[in-house]
């Protein structure tokens, strides 16, 4: 006796069609609306003159951190620029900058809810299990009917991709404040806002710091694979070297992508310890 | 006796059991089964059982337990961090365990304060934030409550440190914070669990020392809990003894000493080093005899003879003490012609308040061989103690 194969594939395929056909008035909105801001942001950072912005960003380094990582993160940028990386950098910037911008508002309130709601709790985390371990090339393919090939569709996925660590350090940090703190602002006559307000979120602030810094993280790594469907930046000198076959380019690239990576990494953590 | 000062709080017929079948656990309660035997049959803890007591206007009450009593779980049901599952608490007339949602918050707004033992302070906030908390949530006024927090944190002894974080102090000051942040307040109950159980056993010692002085100047009514008998016998006006979940006595410190309820309590307060707290009244014995001021010489004699002593204390209509007339005075009174005995008494004895802690009395006895009067406050006398009642009692605590 033979069991048919479950069409599971094409059940998904019929959703999605149902999905961009009903709703393409809204992703279309969506579309146009995150286009005009990474336009936006994109030729604002590229109106800077290089040297400016290289300023800028090792004035804040300096200021969050200290005279190494402002020293280190200007050398890592001078780099890019004598590459001449500069504009694909400031594109992929645009991206991750956004993408972590609309995944982390998406992401706080459904932490926080999650955190403080059992039934939510147990909904949402199997669901980010589901969101973080679906390879992270699958989301581009849906993206694409919904937004067409483009910088739209990479923060489309990347948005999705990320986002889970901010929702799970969130909804961690909340649950991780002491029982007593809680006791304390309950013996008080305190209410559920003035709880979360003047308790659970300040204290859980680090946690959720560390969450975001983890968006950033995969939020760059995503935005260099949506090259893939034609997002602009690093990812797509990077593809252009693989078709071309040329190794050196590539790892140009690929450094420029450390380089930008490392900068992100070592500032947001920064931005995290000074929350403590 | 009946206690005439005004309830506070009065907590009747209180249970808590921790489980999902709360009436089932309380039925197999009233079967008669024990706490053990209905965590075996049900799964269920039956954190307190039918408790009742009153906690009166600006007293200092303690609730005192070994580990797992229910301590923490009682104070707790009075301002309802843990929801009760039977009986009445009822505060100015509010009964706690019916309150909505709204009326609970403000009746913790109005009513409790409380101190925890790993102090609970808010690690974000400053010293003068986290005594700021309580008025903050009430809406108080910044300039308003920046005032009452630097006052409470005088009180307490932390001025000049308003703008330390609480990982920067020591454990005996974190709870002096967490105290201001209470006082502060101004709430009309003060909740303490363990407040100072997790101090140095010296700085401890200071902490009681404190409170008590805070309590004879605001009056205010604490709830203080401990699992240390003699923090409780120290500090407390009254204690209420939980074991199990269920109430063994209530009484004042001296009661539970002198009068314990039952082989629980006897065993309990073994080894406390009584002499401290018991106190004259406890050894004072009734007077067998007096003299009036107006008496002569010869009745006074009499007396003395009669019942055997060599000398007599002496006293008005209204039994104030005027002094003490010993026999060989009353023989000059006599060889003097003299009509009463007023003119005869020395001064020369040691009197003492009812609350004099007995060990005093030792170093009285070795000046003076006469018994130690012991007066009221209106000067009047209410018996004497002699040395070997003195001994008798503590000597009987000692084989306890
Ligand atoms: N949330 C809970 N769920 C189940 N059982 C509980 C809960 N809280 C307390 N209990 C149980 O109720 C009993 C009383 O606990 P409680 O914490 O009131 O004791 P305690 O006198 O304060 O002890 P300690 O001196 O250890 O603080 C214990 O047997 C405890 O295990
Ligand atoms: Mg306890």
């Amino acid at each position: 006796m033979e069991i048919p194969r479950l069409p599971l594939g094409s059940w998904i395929e019929t959703g999605l069609n149902w999905l961009t056909s009903e709703y393409s008035v809204v992703t279309r909105g969506i579309s146009r609306f995150t286009q005009t801001g990474i336009n936006s942001l994109n030729d604002g950072l590229m109106w800077l003159p290089e040297w400016a912005l290289l300023a800028i960003i090792a004035l804040l380094c300096w200021k969050l951190s200290g005279p190494r990582l402002a020293i280190g993160g200007a050398a890592g940028l001078a780099l890019i620029w004598n590459l001449g990386l500069w504009n694909p950098m400031i594109e992929t910037l645009t991206l991750v900058v956004i993408a972590t911008l609309v995944a982390v508002i998406i992401a706080l309130p459904v932490g926080i809810a999650a955190a403080l709601s059992e039934r939510l709790y147990r909904v949402i985390m199997p669901a980010l299990d589901f969101m973080q371990t679906m390879p992270a090339f699958v989301y581009l393919i849906p993206a694409i009917p919904f937004f067409g090939i483009g910088s739209v569709s990479a923060i489309f996925a990347t948005v999705i991709f990320s986002m889970p660590p901010a929702i799970r350090f969130t909804t961690l940090g909340i649950r991780q404040v002491p029982v007593e703190l809680i006791e304390a602002a309950d013996s008080y006559g305190a209410t559920r806002s003035q709880k979360l307000f003047k308790v659970q979120l300040p204290l859980s602030l680090p946690t959720v710091m560390a969450g975001i810094n983890q968006t950033i993280m995969l939020a760059l790594s995503m935005v260099v694979i949506a090259a893939m469907i034609g997002a602009d930046g690093l990812g797509s000198e990077v593809w252009r070297a693989i078709q071309r076959l040329r190794p050196g380019d590539g790892f140009e690239a690929g450094i420029a992508v450390v380089i930008l990576a490392m900068l992100l990494d070592r500032l947001t953590q920064s931005v995290r310890k000074t929350s403590k | 006796m009946v206690d005439q000062r005004p309830v506070k709080i009065k907590v009747r017929g209180l249970s808590k059991v921790f489980g999902k079948q709360p009436k089932k656990a309380l039925a197999l309660r009233d079967q008669g089964l024990k706490r053990s035997d209905i965590l075996e049959k049900t799964g269920q803890t039956l954190g307190l059982s039918n408790i009742s007591f009153d906690v009166y206007e600006g007293e200092l009450l303690v609730i005192m337990g070994l580990s797992g009593s229910g301590k923490s779980t009682l104070i707790r049901c009075l301002n309802r961090l843990i929801d009760t599952t039977e009986g009445e608490i009822i505060i100015d007339g509010e009964n706690i365990p019916t309150l909505g949602e709204k009326a609970l918050l403000a009746c913790r707004r109005r009513h409790f304060s409380m101190v925890f033992q790993n102090f609970a302070l808010f690690p974000h906030r400053t010293v003068q934030q986290n005594a700021e908390f309580g008025l903050e949530i009430r809406g108080i006024a910044k300039a308003e409550r920046k005032q009452i927090a630097h006052t409470a944190l005088k009180q307490v002894g932390l001025e000049g440190w308003e703008d330390a974080y609480p990982n920067q102090l020591s454990g005996g000051m974190q709870q002096r914070v967490g105290l201001a942040r209470a006082l502060a307040n101004d709430a009309s109950v003060l909740l303490m669990d363990e407040a100072f159980s997790a101090l140095d056993p010296l700085i401890r010692k200071d902490m009681q020392q404190e409170l008590l002085q805070l309590q004879t100047r605001m009056q205010k009514t604490t709830v203080f809990i401990t699992h240390d008998l003699d923090e409780a016998l120290n500090i407390g006006d009254r204690i209420v003894l939980l074991k199990d979940g269920e109430v063994v006595q209530i009484g004042t410190p001296e009661e539970i000493l002198t009068q314990p309820a039952n082989d629980y309590v006897r065993r309990f307060i073994e080894g406390v080093d009584r002499s401290r707290v018991l106190t004259a009244a406890s050894a004072m014995r009734p007077l067998r005899t007096t003299a009036r001021d107006s008496d002569g010489p010869r009745t006074a004699l009499h007396r003395m003879r009669e019942h055997a002593l060599d000398s007599i204390y002496v006293t008005d209509r209204d039994r104030q003490l005027l002094g003490l007339l010993e026999a060989e005075a009353a023989n000059t009174a006599i060889q003097e012609g003299a009509e009463s005995i007023s003119g005869y008494l020395t001064q020369d004895f040691c009197k003492v308040p009812p609350d004099e802690p007995l060990h005093h009395l030792f170093t009285m006895f070795s000046e003076k061989s006469f018994p130690i009067a012991v007066i009221d406050e209106q000067h009047r006398l209410q018996g004497v103690v002699v040395k070997g009642a003195v001994l008798d009692e503590l000597a009987k605590a000692g084989e306890q």
